[in-house]
């Protein structure tokens, strides 16, 4: 009997080449098992694939819906990136973004029936501050009590949600609503400019490539973000080097934290137009996908934020056509994940098939 | 007055009841943390044994083959994370997040077809006691036999971890793996057994929900209890005693809104939901603030990938 002989060695260094084509492997690898899994389900998967990934992009209207959705997605992964870096796990964006949209959405109401080309700046810059308020929360518990940030945030999504809750359904309620869990709709000088008729694409996406140009700069160009690097790849250097560790896991908060906010105000003063229950499908976990697939690079999170959000569209166009629920788009979120997780064992371990061998029984 | 505290009773009965996903799940993730694992994937394979227990339920018409295969299905799950944590040492954060969030969507693909099925009646125990006797009638009794495993199972768990000498193995590769793998223990088979058993008890709590207490198949019917049971391992300082105290305060919060309206008091009910995520931040606050106290509760090495050089 011939047995094939594989050997594990750790590598000394890591490829960059491999560094960044492990994601596209995780893309590829996740098609092929969701094609499993529809098929398992009973549907032809090479059909149920085109109408998740092609059908969705397939025209104007598919296209603009990516970039609105690709548009949060992005500018909350580009924040993450801030703190997956420097090693502080920020995994409550969700929240972030829900209390941005809650402050946002309050100074639009009290700009209600106001004109003024300042009204929507205000309303933007609050949401920010609003986010990044509410980020610099388990910030100041880590430095200053020395508690996990990844239970602190995740907690505060749901004080996030209900405190939104409570305010759609009660003080903040349309007075003409007629109880609905909703406010007014905002005034037209409270909504970001929409770039072409009939579609819903909208203003937010340069502050989102902006941010990205900024995320770049600061990341790559400025002596802070040559600290957050450091901090990541070892927290000992960066001690022994000096440097401010409160400070730093403060500001990567806030950063992080601003950019969901102003995540969650693009989204209630873009496509929604007023505060709900429901003002984001979650694309503050979602985001914590886009950062990882996009290997926490400003130019590959935009990438990632595309693919992300095409599971988005390809969920919805699928609920219609295939009658499954809108959730199968977590499924392939979740896949990616696992398999880009997965995959990064290729860097750092070489696996060397050494031919067939005979087995001696 | 006896008609009061004949409600006092139901109404202990009832959280009781509502606190036993939580201990259930909150118990089996206790075990993985003990071992230096942190499986944020609570949410996602409570909900895969939702499914999988109700669908079985639906199928086989069998109510213990229902309840064994959530379990099943919960193990199965988190071997996904455990072959990704440990065997590709994958960070556990990242992995955990993917496994709830893949466990969300699955649920859903897989439920498509039991919405809206009616549930099973689950046996319930010593039903004619219940009603006999008033106050501790219905508090003890009138219950389902899990709920009476959930109960015994945080004393089970801090005699396993306290007093068995598999229990100490659990906690020597939690603590400090390193030096449990030069006494010759098996890290990663340690850590694997342990995720595995937090997946099956996780199926298990999913499974309570979807068989007994709601009983019947709603898209993401955990809503947000898993995360709450991470909260109450951190909450209750991994100890298991704790976690049965927490669950209960944690239950009687959950039944407490429910009775909000009823008795009409003013209070928000969203706030009130709110106090369990708000007290487990002044909890973690409390705890962590003195370092000393936080290295004596905390398994050292939790979320940290642990390689041994082969």
């Amino acid at each position: 009997m011939e047995v094939l002989l594989i050997k594990i060695e750790k590598r000394n260094d890591v490829s960059r080449s491999i560094y960044f084509l492990t994601p596209v492997l995780a893309i590829f690898l996740t098609l092929f098992g969701g094609g499993i899994i529809f098929y398992i389900l009973g549907f032809n998967p090479i059909e149920a694939l085109k109408f998740f990934f092609i059908t969705p992009i397939s025209d104007l209207y598919g296209l603009s819906e990516l970039l609105v959705k690709a548009t949060p997605l992005c500018l909350i992964a580009i924040g993450l990136s801030f703190c997956f870096k420097s090693n502080n796990w920020n995994i409550g964006a969700e929240g972030q973004l829900i209390f941005g949209g809650i402050v946002g959405g309050g100074v639009a109401l009290l700009f209600y029936n106001h004109d003024g080309f300042y009204v929507l700046p205000i309303i933007l810059l609050s949401g920010a501050i609003g986010g990044m308020l509410f980020a610099m929360i388990p910030a100041i518990l880590k430095t200053y009590f020395n508690t996990n940030e990844i239970l602190v945030s995740l907690m505060l999504v749901y004080v996030a949600k209900l405190l939104l809750d409570y305010l759609v359904v009660g003080p903040w309620s349309n007075p003409e609503g007629f109880n609905f869990p909703e406010t007014r709709q905002f005034s037209e000088s409270a909504r970001m400019p929409i770039l072409f008729d009939s579609l819903r694409i909208h203003a937010g996406i340069f502050i989102t490539l902006i941010s990205v140009f900024f995320s770049w700069l600061i990341l790559y160009k400025t002596y802070l973000g040559f600290q957050i690097k450091v901090s990541g790849l070892s927290l000992k250097t960066a001690k022994y080097a000096g440097y401010k560790g409160k400070t730093m896991i403060i500001i990567v908060f806030m950063i992080s934290g601003a950019c969901a906010g102003l995540a969650g105000v693009g989204e209630i003063t873009g496509p929604i137009g007023q505060l709900h229950r429901n003002i984001s499908p979650d694309y503050g976990f979602t985001a914590i996908i886009v950062a990882f697939l996009g290997r926490l690079n400003p130019v590959g999170i935009i990438f990632a934020s595309l693919i992300v959000a095409l599971t988005y569209l390809g969920a919805e166009t699928a609920q219609i056509f295939l009658q499954v629920p809108k959730y199968t788009g977590q499924v392939f979120q979740g896949m990616i994940l696992f398999f880009l997780l997965g995959s990064d064992y290729l860097l750092f371990f070489k696996i060397k098939f050494l031919g067939l061998k005979k087995n001696e029984l | 007055m006896s008609f009061d505290l004949n409600f006092i009773g139901i109404l202990i009965g009832a959280i009781m009841a509502s606190s036993v996903p939580l201990i259930l799940a909150a118990s089996g993730e206790l075990i993985t943390e003990r071992s230096g694992v942190l499986n944020l994937g609570v949410e996602g394979m409570m909900i895969i044994g939702a499914i999988s227990g109700f669908a079985l339920m639906v199928v086989t018409d069998n109510l213990f083959f229902a309840v064994i295969g959530s379990m099943f299905s919960g193990l199965i799950i988190s071997l996904i994370f455990g072959f990704l944590t440990q065997t590709l040492l994958t960070n556990h954060v990242a992995t955990g997040l993917a496994l709830t969030i893949f466990g969300i969507g699955m649920s859903a693909m897989i439920g498509k077809n039991f919405v809206g099925i009616p549930g099973k009646e689950f046996p319930l125990l010593f039903v004619n006691l219940k009603e006999s006797i008033p106050f501790l009638g219905p508090i003890f009794f009138g219950h389902s036999i899990i709920l009476y495993f959930a109960f015994g199972l945080p004393f089970l768990t801090n005699y396993f971890l306290k007093k068995t000498k598999t229990g100490l193995v659990v906690r020597a590769v939690g603590d400090s793996p390193a030096s449990a793998s030069n006494q010759g223990i098996n890290v990663s088979l340690v850590r694997y057994s342990c995720i595995l058993y937090g997946g099956s008890m996780c199926g298990l709590a999913g499974a309570y929900l979807s068989l007994i207490y709601t009983p019947q198949w709603i898209e993401n019917m955990t809503g947000g209890r898993g995360w709450i049971a991470l909260a109450l391992v951190v909450f209750a300082t991994w100890s298991p005693i704790k976690v049965l105290i927490g669950a209960l305060i944690f239950g009687g919060i959950t039944i407490l809104q429910l009775h909000m309206q009823a008795v009409g008091l003013r209070i928000p009910v969203q706030l009130l939901s709110a106090l369990p995520y708000i007290m487990t931040i002044v909890v973690l606050v409390v705890i962590s603030r003195d370092s000393r106290k936080i290295k004596l509760n905390t398994p050292t090495s939790l979320g940290q990938i642990f390689y041994k050089e082969k």
